[in-house]
């Protein structure tokens, strides 16, 4: 029996499982360089405006930081360039979905059951890299399609289509070798994004200081340097595929070196004893890692963001378009201001988002039945969901905080008015509590409430994000604009607002969370 | 002394299914009750209607003494459960959730703690997810039987542990009644039932079947014979209470009810006895008669 036997079926098993997210991802991150082509059309259509951008916006470090060096002033080398933070998202799905079709089969014993079948050793592996491979090969193909239906030359497309692709493909097979090393799928997602991490790092190290071999030595330093739409240098393709089949080729023995179940690396031991207090020392455990991991994504979201503001404010100068947009975005006074209000109620969408995921966690727990044995204790359901709670409230303050802060140093510095800026910034963070206060409150409401429905939270957020962001290029009507609660977060930077809606967004989330815990009180447990 | 659980018509319906219907169950003190049914008879929705996780729709249930949903925190101070399935945070060790169980329940003997663990060979360092399906029932298991409560309610607590530990837990359970802790025990495991329990309830579709001691309800059943005799085994058909007759030769195997057993008995002894076995009916046989086939009489037979 060959090593590689029944890897057809587990590719349809892979397929039939993935048959939804599988194709969104790639057709999203597909379209995304198509839409960046078309707005710079639009936005710049002659070529002494894109000059001035190019070696303008283009090369202020915080936006080379974020997404890569521009090798021109073409429609194309400025897509390229914007383009150039897809290939950290393309492989971040990327590894994400390999190590979730080996290790976490393995881990949950779905493996185990397969291996016992026709099955050949290296047939789990094999699928899951031939997946994505093949995924991020059609993303490819599809991000070439779409760039020349916009009306840029095909050969750059080309160029740009397969970099993306195979930077893709080079962190599959990171995740596929990760998957080997560790016994949980958690273990080997942690070391596969941190590599992913040490890449950008070096990326972004050699591409703000102008040292080109260290972004030489990062499979995300390739892709901008294969020079899409400016003298292609095909020869760079090169490297990717050699990197993955280095690793596959170490991939493959480890995944024969080791027992089925078992990773390289021994698991921790934890301690014998326990001094988790009660629900609230639990919930802390539960809860700490998202909190901290939000908190760090949020404050690099922010000190990104604090820098891009003022070149942001000096991209647009003189171009009445963007001036327009952005003001719509919700800014009133200075265009960097403007940019900062409008990124940072983008902010404070993400933290409603971490408020659903940290309410939605004690439905979580209840399915899991780990919620049961607790509440066969001596604890209240009350606590218990206070426990919880506490987080879903607290924890998009503490994010929102924490990227205000970091905007207020970057952009302080840049301004050259640290004091003076920190605690404004801190209070536009602040200000979009509320709303995300609504939506962590929507979300204890329904699992309260209607338990099977409670992922509904999750719609309501894009909703919310639908609306903020097509609402005014759309033109919708107003009172469909005010359903979103992040509609009514004033404008702090502006002089003439008041707390009277941050109060009412207050007042609206303590009830809506109030019904949910009343709910819960009623209710069977669990509700299945 | 109060009566631990006593449950009278209980009913409980989710959506259009009615998971208990009409449920009398009766818990004296200080005795190690056992629970049987086969999968979805309701063992499971009947705990949880008495840790107050579950609202009744009819029926009284008194949990030591309080109403379940009502009193439910002061009332789970006094006892421990056990859920069939016990499931672990993945990231803490079974000792953290020992201790944390523990303490939820208003403190653990440390003592007792240390001698499950050693009685049951469990190493509390290891991390939830790294536990196998027996290990986390013995988390469960050590958590509950180390705490100080009068009541134990165990959801078929051992799935998944081998034979020599379901030994090991038998010894606890003996233990704890001599302590005069009272236990629920909900079970399939027929040796299991048989070896702890002093009074056995059995349902079947949410509603029970049987009540009483293992020899009450032995008592209310048949006795295999299987004999070789002299004669012709004729009339004995036709005697009331003599079921499932069949004759090859000389040799003759009949089930019988115990009151009719005598008659039978004598009959036997006209014809002329060369050899005789009889068996008492197994619980397994108790579990077939009233779950593996679709049986004639009515359920409910003997309350």
């Amino acid at each position: 029996m060959s090593t590689l036997t029944g890897t057809r079926h587990l590719v349809r098993l892979i397929l039939r499982r993935d048959r939804v997210l599988l194709p969104l991802w790639v057709l999203l991150l597909a379209l995304l360089p198509m839409t960046y082509a078309t707005s710079f059309f639009e936005l710049y259509p002659d070529a002494a405006q894109r000059t001035a951008y190019a070696t303008g916006p283009a090369t202020n470090p915080s936006i080379v930081a974020l997404l890569g060096p521009v090798y021109g002033d073409s429609i194309g080398a400025l897509t390229a360039q914007r383009g150039g933070f897809l290939t950290l998202i393309i492989g971040l799905v990327s590894l994400l979905t390999v190590i979730r079709h080996t290790r976490t089969e393995e881990e949950a014993g779905r493996r185990e059951l397969l291996g016992a079948t026709v099955l050949g050793r290296h047939a789990g592996l094999a699928a899951a890299l031939l997946v994505t491979y093949a995924a991020n090969l059609l993303l490819g193909l599809l991000t070439v399609a779409g760039l020349v239906a916009t009306g840029l030359p095909a050969a750059g497309s080309l160029a740009y289509g397969l970099a993306a692709a195979l930077a893709g493909v080079v962190f599959a097979t990171v995740g596929g070798l990760t998957a080997q090393l560790t016994e949980t799928a958690g273990g080997a997602r942690g070391i596969a994004v941190g590599v992913l991490g040490v890449a950008f790092a070096l990326r972004l190290v050699g591409d703000t200081a102008e040292r080109d071999w260290v972004s030489w030595l990062s499979p995300l330093g390739w892709a901008p340097r294969i020079r899409a739409y400016e003298g292609e240098r095909w020869w760079v393709l090169v490297l990717p595929v050699v990197l993955s089949v280095l690793l596959a080729a170490l991939a493959y023995p480890l995944s024969v070196r080791r027992d089925l179940g078992a990773g390289l690396l021994p698991p921790r031991l934890g301690p014998a004893d326990g001094g988790l207090a009660g629900p609230f020392g639990l919930a802390w455990r539960l809860h700490r890692g998202q909190l901290i991991g939000w908190s760090v994504g949020f404050g690099l979201l922010g000190l990104v963001l604090g820098g891009a503001a003022e070149a942001a404010g000096k991209a647009v100068e003189g171009n009445a378009q963007v001036e327009e947009i952005l003001a719509r975005l919700g800014g009133t006074s200075a265009l960097a201001e403007a940019y900062l209000g409008g990124t940072l109620g983008f902010v404070g969408l993400a933290a409603a988002g971490y408020g659903i995921q940290a309410a939605l966690r004690m439905r979580a727990e209840e399915v899991a039945g780990r919620a049961e044995p607790l509440l066969a204790t001596a604890v209240h359901r009350f606590r218990w969901l206070a426990s919880h709670l506490l987080f879903a409230l607290a924890g998009p303050v503490v994010v929102l905080a924490v990227a205000g802060l970091a905007v207020g140093v970057t952009y302080g510095l840049g301004v050259g008015d640290v004091p003076g800026q920190l605690p404004r910034m801190v209070g536009v963070g602040l200000a979009q509590v509320p709303a995300a206060w609504v939506l962590a409150g929507l979300a204890v409401l329904l699992y309260g409430l209607l338990p099977r429905l409670a992922p509904v939270a999750w719609g309501a957020l894009a909703a919310c994000v639908l609306l903020g962001q097509l609402g005014a290029v759309l033109e919708l009507s107003q009172w469909l604009l005010d359903l979103s609660p992040f509609t009514h977060t004033p404008q702090v930077l502006g002089d003439d607002w008041t707390a009277t809606p941050l109060l009412t967004l207050t007042a609206i989330a303590l009830t809506l969370a109030a019904t949910g815990t009343a709910a819960l009180h009623h209710r069977d447990l669990p509700t299945t | 002394m109060e009566t631990p659980i006593e449950v009278a018509g209980l009913v409980k319906t989710f959506g259009r299914t009615r998971a208990l219907d009409g449920l009398d169950l009766t818990v004296r003190a200080g005795e190690v009750h056992g629970f049987l049914g086969p999968n979805g008879s309701g063992k499971s929705t009947t705990i949880r209607v008495l840790l107050g996780l579950l609202r009744t729709d009819a029926g009284a249930v008194r949990l030591l003494g309080g109403d379940p949903w009502r009193d439910a925190v002061a009332l789970h101070r006094r006892l421990a459960y056990v859920p069939g399935d016990v499931t672990l945070w993945p990231n803490l060790s079974g000792g953290e959730v020992i201790d944390l169980l523990g303490r939820l329940r208003g403190g653990l003997d440390p003592k007792r703690r240390a001698e499950l663990l050693e009685s049951f060979e469990l190493d509390p360092r290891k991390k939830g997810r790294a536990y196998s399906k027996g290990n986390r029932q013995k988390v469960g298991l050590v958590a509950a039987l180390a705490s100080d409560v009068e009541l134990l309610i165990l959801d078929e607590p051992t799935s998944g542990l081998d034979p020599l530990m379901e030994e090991v837990f038998q010894q606890w359970v003996r233990r704890a009644k001599r302590d005069g802790r009272t236990v629920l025990l909900s079970s399939h495991i027929l040796a299991e039932v048989e070896a702890l329990c002093d009074r056995v309830t059995i349902i079947r579709n949410g509603r029970n079947v049987e009540t009483g001691t293992l020899a009450e309800l032995r008592h209310l059943h048949r006795t295999s014979v299987d004999a070789e005799v002299v004669g012709s085994p004729d009339g004995l058909a036709d005697l009331p209470g003599v079921h499932d007759v069949r004759v090859e030769g000389t040799r003759v195997r009949f089930d019988v009810d115990n009151p009719a057993l005598d008659a039978a008995l004598r009959r036997l002894t006209e014809i002329g006895v060369r050899s005789l076995v009889s068996q008492p009916p197994t619980l397994e046989e108790l579990f077939l008669r009233h779950y593996g086939t679709i049986t004639d009489e009515p359920a409910g037979v003997a309350r």
